[in-house]
């Protein structure tokens, strides 16, 4: 019966097959591409179909071909049957295919396919296009304007084409089918967001990123690279490239693939990414680019938690949160907030400058309703950020690094005026007795009295005193850094660990999870349905990667693929790939959130019985303008210990010109991807929280890629061909297949059909009935009861009395004496058991470089991503200034500052230290405190006066001058927000001389 | 007959730039025949942010305004312009017509308000045009208006009276009154661009501890009439606002539950008086 079924299948499969190319054109040009026989057979041959595909035209016939270039083998034909049945019928079904059991025939190898990768690989996604032929993307709007969808860092967009061109790029209307959003109604008022989508400034740039003259639009090898002999190491960022044909660029990045794995061993390869890329679950770096370092083999650049270092190596000591990367809780707060909170104390938080990473400008709509309801607000920063300019309030500017002594003296006009909640102290948290006795003087014989603190921050006693008195006496909500509950802020300067320790503290001491009182700002925690499951981007896609992405959380089991595994254990830490390369040694501490003591686990470079690093891929944008010390990087480019950097990108950007090959990738506007908005996953669970409505896109291939760019995914898998890994790192299949099958593991498929979504291009999820909102984060504990917020964390072993009650740490309780820190090492004078503080700089206006320069993360670029390129936002004087036709970095320098240095706006001027120096355009403002000054960090260019790593920079790289050092030794923990620097006017010395040196070189070529 | 209005709201204005990146994301690389060519992709502002910075460090506040072509109802634009080149239509929009403008730089420099920008390579004078093209498709507003983070911007179509009791019912102001171009762009809270302010914090002295003093009487004082009262926050912070620069003198006096204090102050621009203490 089985082989009668099969037999009928193959010939419905060749019928499918002719009678697509028959009605659709782009299937029958598919087919003209290649020209070979594939056999479709039972594995002992007993019954089999051939197919032909000779110029578009398909030729079969039943039977075993004498010499098929292409064998597709069943078990049997019960396997058979079971595998192709519904790929045949799922066309005319409409239903998708039931990837478990092809997975499973794979892995039992009751399915073999046989031959050269190049006909595999086409013939598996030909027989796969089937399944996609006759879908229709976007919406016709008229004028011969058809308008796609896709989704940027910024937020989602419509995209108007016009003729394969980009006419303009707008934020999502909802239309009338679309759901009714959420209200609030708080103090006499209802808010509801707007029916549309917000979208960031790095969003709206995007149609000058995909045509900038930047983009890098064919392969490219480094002119004096020579794979087969010199290659000229030193001269990495110095020799310009010519272009080559893609087959030379994928022999050559192939070979040296093979040549460094036999050559070394494993372990010779290191990929380097970036912390983000362009948006979309299946080209995302945690998903095609894992599963293809784990198909190779390579050694892996270990993340330090970048945007997060003071609450993961910090915070998560005293209330855990390890999953959160020692972060709070959000869930709930947004209505919270509004109906019960007296105050909100913004500290080292700007929401308004950095939208919230992915969540556009959502959260500036909520916090504008902060402002109708009058609460007060204060801000502690020491630059008048975008949300102190936004909202107002009370600014109260400390001196970088200061502020834990702040939070000190605050604990200390609590404890002497008995402004603080006595009742949850002693009943839900431990250890308090102890900090107290420190913050009372008792064991250093320091008060941290307002007096002290002042000294220190350069705030007024009179105003500490009088934000302590405040706070202790209303209901506060405690914003910390840009989501309101860690991340960003200042846990990134060299004091970021005592800070996020010294917050936690505060808001123990204030009863969190009272009514009122609680972490946010509003960015997070609006009550849009988190039980309506759709993937974040960290949980890997398809990457088939359970050890470095959170796929196993869900994504797993929803969307069964390929494990894959790096057998490849070795590591870098990312602080010190530079040392790692040039000295061959590099040690740090991982980043691992499944339990407080896991951060006590040690990464070890070399690891023993691997190679040495010898190849270098890099993927994705320029990274080494946010890495701290920067020309270290450089010079590691330059080192001889590199045999061959390849960099994949889509930008000719800083870092780009320091490979020996430039493989050109395709923005997500050129490619097909699925994704939802502000979905991040993992560590970042339920991000979508961040926004008014939850919406998930298709991202339609709006135009044809740029020149011979093509996405990562194909690039990934033409270097696979080369190794024959092509199926196993597709599977078989196309991008736009894999976005089926993410679509088809979400909740989507319940609200929408595919043909529908991939029409529309995007989904609103309703979000739940007002009865069913999430509860109160921090409510249930601040109530001694069980935990009941939707987060899968901690893991259940973690916790010390019954489940779901009492936190990760040790006690269960919020723990002002930590008592992981006290087990780990007790001793340790950086990061002891109680918060202390320990200033980080001694400076004043006597010191060689007096000025403690802040890089936050940039406003309206996403980190690299958009600055430069002559994109539109390079005209935005508050992100470059172009001055005698040069785009220039801004600087904020205060008014006394620069009047004492003789430097008025838009002058260029010098910001140097011992490591290096950059010219920016100066703004003189009263926004940033004397002895302060403010510049970005990102900055997607470096472009040196002279010999790269050793010269001045007007590309604007202000991370050359940042320390490098880890916010403590036994952490790996970045500290590089503050910086001392000096600032002078601009001579220009060096653009003369390097003018003249450019003319000489100009006349001895003529 | 309905006509458009710009109403912005300084207010709320964060910079955040999204209208200037719109107008640029709409008119670079697009040619809209009829109503404009290609906008330069650098440098050309038609829509330009300006900023006001307050006040010295601690107090101070930053008011941005998109600036843009004020599609003026007595435009001068319109009364050097040769060969039909601006066109005032019925809904209130200004149309500078790419092709019969070339080579009118004359158009540029009638502008009082600056918002005429010339297009060196086109050889064309250039103005946001309330995005007219898309208006005329039936869209509801222009895009810079869509894409407003903070909803700082509200494009409105209403008859001309009703706009007058707007004007007055919001307190709206145009730029440059002394034109008297009667521009349809309007700003609300204008005076955190063009007013200053008086502001200063009051605290006492005890013991050799310092406090804030709140809930302090302030009164400001012009040629010896009170002008304005307020009380100290908890910060013992006061601010008197929409002061007319270069206003001169002023006496403010200060009163707490057991101190008396007077400052005079000549006004230039926006002051804080620091720490007062009583």
């Amino acid at each position: 019966m089985a082989s009668i079924k099969f037999s009928l299948i193959l010939f419905g499969l060749r019928l499918l097959l002719w009678w697509q190319s028959k009605i659709y054109k782009s299937f029958k040009a598919h087919l003209s591409e290649k020209n070979f026989t594939a056999q479709i057979q039972i594995k002992d041959k007993s019954i089999g179909r051939w197919i032909t595909f000779n110029n578009g035209f398909i030729s079969s016939s039943s039977g075993i071909h004498k010499k098929p270039e292409v064998t597709l083998s069943f078990k049997n034909a019960n396997v058979a049957v079971e595998l192709l049945m519904p790929l045949v019928m799922a066309f005319l079904l409409k239903k998708s295919i039931n990837q478990l059991v092809q997975i499973n025939a794979l892995k039992d190898f009751n399915l073999t396919l046989d031959g050269p990768d190049e006909l595999t690989l086409w013939f598996t996604q030909t027989l796969m296009k089937t399944q996609t032929n006759g879908l229709k993307f976007g919406v016709d709007v008229g004028d011969g304007i058809r308008r796609y969808t896709n989704m940027t860092n910024g937020g989602p967009v419509f995209i108007h084409v016009k003729d394969d061109k980009i006419i303009r790029i707008t934020p999502i209307e909802f239309d009338e089918n679309d759901p009714d959003t959420w209200s609030i109604s708080a103090r006499g008022k209802t808010f509801k967001p707007p029916r549309k989508t917000s979208l960031a400034p790095h969003g709206m740039n995007w149609k000058s990123m995909v045509y900038s003259p930047d983009r890098l639009l064919y392969p490219m090898k480094r002119v004096d690279f020579n794979p087969n002999g010199k290659r000229n190491h030193k001269n990495r960022g110095v020799s310009g490239y010519e272009r080559i044909s893609w087959d030379e660029a994928l022999d050559i990045v192939s070979n040296e693939i093979k040549r460094v794995k036999k050559e070394h061993g494993p372990g010779a390869i290191v990929n380097s990414h970036g912390s983000h890329h362009t948006w979309g679950n299946v080209g995302y770096y945690l998903s095609a680019n894992f599963k293809f370092i784990n198909a190779v083999g390579m050694t892996r650049v270990h993340h330090n938690p970048d945007s997060w270092e003071g609450w993961y190596w910090g915070a998560a000591h005293h209330w855990g949160g390890s999953l959160r990367v020692g972060q709070s809780e959000t869930y709930g707060t947004v209505e919270d907030l509004l109906k019960e909170a007296e105050m909100v104390v913004f500290w080292a938080s700007n929401p308004e400058g950095t939208s919230g990473a992915y969540g556009s400008f959502e959260g500036t709509i909520r916090r504008k309703w902060l402002k109708e309801l009058d609460i007060d607000i204060v801000h502690i920063d020491p630059f008048y950020n975008d949300s102190c300019q936004f909202l107002g309030g009370k600014w109260l500017p400390t001196k970088p690094t200061s502020s834990p002594a702040l939070a000190m003296a605050i604990a200390y006009v609590w404890i002497k005026e008995n402004l603080y909640d006595k009742e949850f102290v002693k009943n839900r948290t431990v250890g308090f007795e102890k900090w107290k006795e420190y913050i009372l003087g008792k064991d250093d014989k320091i008060e941290k009295t307002p007096e002290w603190a002042a000294k220190e921050t350069g705030l007024a006693a009179k105003d500490i005193r009088a934000l302590a008195r405040k706070w202790g006496n209303k209901k506060v909500y405690l914003a910390a850094g840009g989501w309101g509950n860690g991340h960003g802020g200042a846990c990134r300067n060299q004091t970021g660990i005592q800070w996020a320790r010294s917050l936690v503290c505060l808001i123990a001491m204030q009863g969190i999870g009272k009514p009122g009182v609680n972490m946010g700002n509003l960015q997070w925690g609006t009550p849009v349905d988190n039980n309506f499951y759709f993937p974040g981007y960290a949980e890997g896609g398809i990457s088939g990667d359970l050890h470095h992405t959170a796929m196993s959380v869900e994504l797993y089991q929803r969307m069964p693929q390929l494990q894959s595994l790096n057998t490849v254990e070795q590591s870098i830490p990312r602080l010190w790939l530079p040392e790692a390369i040039m000295n061959g040694k590099a040690e740090g501490y991982v980043w691992d959130g499944k339990s407080i003591e896991a951060q006590f686990n040690k990464v070890s470079y070399p690891k023993p019985g691997y190679s040495p690093v010898k190849m270098l891929y890099k993927y994705g944008g320029s990274m080494f303008g946010t890495m701290p010390d920067s020309n270290r990087h450089i010079k590691m480019y330059q080192s001889e210990n590199l045999d061959f950097v390849v960099n994949q990108s889509i930008w000719m950007e800083g870092e780009t010109k320091y490979a020996d090959l430039i493989l050109p990738a395709c923005t997500n506007f050129e490619r097909e991807d699925i994704s939802e908005w502000a979905a991040l996953g993992g560590y970042a669970h339920h991000g979508q929280t961040q926004l008014n409505n939850r919406v998930a896109v298709f991202q339609h291939k709006a135009i044809e890629p740029l020149g011979e760019s093509k996405s990562d995914y194909k690039i990934f898998s033409m270097i696979c061909e080369k190794l024959g890994l092509s199926a196993y790192f597709t599977e078989g299949i196309s991008e736009i297949d894999w976005a089926r099958r993410i679509f088809d593991s979400s909740d989507l498929p319940k609200i929408i059909s595919w043909e529908e979504f991939v029409k529309k291009g995007y989904a609103v999820i309703p979000p739940n009935k007002k009865e069913l909102r999430d509860p109160l984060s921090w409510n249930w504990y601040y109530e001694n009861r069980k935990k009941d917020v939707p987060e899968p964390m901690p893991l259940p072993s973690d916790y010390k009395d019954e489940y779901l009650k009492g936190i990760q740490t040790q006690s269960g309780k919020i723990e002002f004496e930590a008592s992981s820190l006290k087990r780990f090492d007790a001793e340790d004078p950086e990061r002891p058991p109680i918060v202390k503080y320990n200033p980080a700089f001694k400076v004043n206006s006597k010191s060689k470089f007096p000025i403690m320069m802040l890089t936050p993360h940039p406003r309206y670029s996403f980190h690299t991503q958009g600055d430069a390129k002559d994109t539109f936002i390079n005209d935005i004087s508050d992100h470059r200034v172009t001055v005698d036709g040069y785009d220039y970095w801004v600087m904020r320098i205060n008014s006394k500052d620069a009047l004492s240095r003789n430097i008025k706006p838009n002058d260029l001027v010098k910001v140097f230290n011992d490591q290096g120096a950059v010219i920016c355009a100066a703004q003189v403002t009263d926004r940033i405190i004397q002895g302060s000054a403010h510049g970005y960090e990102s900055c997607a260019k470096y472009d040196p006066l002279g010999k790269p790593g050793e010269s001045v920079d007007r590309g604007g790289m202000l991370n050359l001058l940042t320390p490098k050092k880890s916010q403590i030794k036994k952490a790996h923990s970045m500290g590089n927000s503050t910086a001392l620097v000096q600032i002078e006017l601009w001579d220009k010395k060096e653009l003369k001389s390097f003018n003249k040196n450019n003319e000489k070189l100009l006349r001895v070529a003529e | 007959m309905k006509k458009w209005n710009l109403i912005i709201d300084v207010d709320n204005c964060n910079n955040c730039h999204m209208c200037s990146l719109a107008c640029k994301d709409e008119f670079v690389g697009n040619n809209f025949p009829g109503y404009s060519a290609e906008m330069p992709k650098r440098g050309a502002n038609w829509i330009d942010m300006k900023k006001k910075e307050r006040g010295q460090t601690p107090m101070i506040d930053i008011g941005y305004i998109p600036t843009m072509c004020q599609h003026c109802d007595d435009a001068p634009c319109m009364k050097v312009a040769k060969n039909n080149a601006i066109v005032k239509r019925d809904d209130g929009i200004i149309i500078i017509d790419p092709v019969k403008s070339k080579g009118q730089k004359q158009i540029v420099d009638s502008c009082p308000h600056g918002s005429i920008k010339w297009n060196e390579e086109l050889e064309i004078p250039q103005i946001w045009f309330f995005d007219a093209h898309l208006l005329d498709k039936g869209w509801k507003v222009p895009r810079a208006i869509s894409v407003c983070a903070s909803s700082a911007m509200r494009a409105i179509k209403v008859e001309d009276l009703k706009m007058k009791e707007l004007v007055i019912e919001e307190n709206l102001e145009t730029l440059n009154p002394e034109f008297d171009t009667k521009p349809r762009v309007y700003y609300k809270n204008l005076h955190r661009f063009n007013k200053c302010f008086i502001g200063g914090s009051v605290a006492s002295k005890k013991n050799k501890v310092e406090d804030c003093v709140s809930g302090a009487a302030i009164k400001l004082f012009q040629n010896d009439e009170v002008i304005a009262e307020v009380k100290t926050d908890d910060f013992g912070d006061f601010k008197f606002d929409k002061l007319l620069p270069n206003s001169g003198k002023y006496s403010i006096n200060i009163e707490s539950k057991s101190h008396k204090k007077n400052i005079q102050v000549d006004l230039k621009d926006s002051i804080y008086l620091g720490n007062i203490y009583l």
